[in-house]
């Protein structure tokens, strides 16, 4: 049997991951990718406090993660493909002006 | 008995969180975050979460990712990152924060963990999460619907506005 704390750990490790990709990187996808890692990592979180604490609320709230992680995606790349049109870049430090 | 499903998939999941900050091109990525996503879809399995196990490669794997794939194929992000960096000790301090962090969030989280019973019958199967989602959280599960309708027309305004902009030009 695996105990909950190795589940644990592991969601640590990549919520960190993915917190050190937002950081270091500069491509607006990537970015955005490290993103949606840090969200799974704490979706492995909140699964293994349901499975610990047989309660099937920390289930619930991983589906709506996901449903505001789908929304979350569908418009962050609408802004990024909007802002690659206007300033030909998916660097972020080159997105610093604060008006369109 | 468990470990031997869990260590190759965690091995996988660490290793495609790496390769997924590390990669130099979106698209590897991309394969990475498709990686992540599948080897935490097994760990869901393990822990009795059979639904969101499939949400997870239906609407992460099967959805998500493509979403980012087009995209990275409609702005051929291919190019690497220049080798301008305005903030030049940012990665350093990235590096020794998020030591700091991982140290405290493991020892947060190793003091929430317990033991685990065996779960009831039929436990994270649909029709559990779904009698949670329709009688206990049916508000927020509404509220969820209209997230989503906002997130369509958003991505439909977004898509459009460019264009217009343009013509006026």
């Amino acid at each position: 049997m695996v105990p909950s704390s190795a589940f644990l750990v592991l969601s640590a490790v990549l919520f960190t991951t993915g917190a050190l990709g937002v950081l270091i990187r500069r491509n607006a996808l990537i970015v955005f990718m490290s993103v949606e890692l840090m969200l799974n990592s704490v979706n492995l979180a909140f699964v293994t406090f349901a499975r610990q604490h047989l309660s099937i609320e920390g289930q619930v709230a991983v589906f709506f993660v996901l449903v505001v992680a789908a929304v979350e995606v569908v418009v962050g790349l609408a802004l990024i493909v909007d802002i690659f049109k206007t300033r030909e870049t998916t660097n972020i430090d080159d997105v610093d002006f604060l008006r369109g | 008995m468990e470990w031997v499903i869990f260590v190759p998939a965690a091995t996988l999941a660490v290793a495609g969180g790496v390769a997924l900050v590390a990669a130099r091109q979106p698209v590897h990525s991309a394969i990475a975050l498709l990686v992540v996503l599948v080897a935490l879809a097994v760990m869901y399995l393990v822990l009795a979460a059979q639904f969101i196990a499939a949400l997870q490669v239906i609407i992460y794997a099967g959805a998500i990712v493509v979403l980012f794939l087009f995209v990275i194929m409609l702005l051929q992000a291919g190019t690497p990152e220049g080798p301008v960096n305005k903030l030049p000790r940012q990665r350093v301090a990235a590096l020794v924060f998020g030591a700091l962090y991982l140290a405290i969030l493991l020892s947060a989280a190793l003091a929430a963990a317990g033991a685990f019973a065996p779960p009831p019958e039929r436990f994270g199967t649909a029709q559990r999460v779904g009698e949670a989602l329709f009688t206990t959280y049916l508000l927020p599960f509404e509220l969820a619907g209209v997230i989503l309708l906002v997130g369509v027309v958003a991505a439909v305004v977004l898509g459009r506005r460019t264009g217009a902009g343009e013509g006026e030009r």
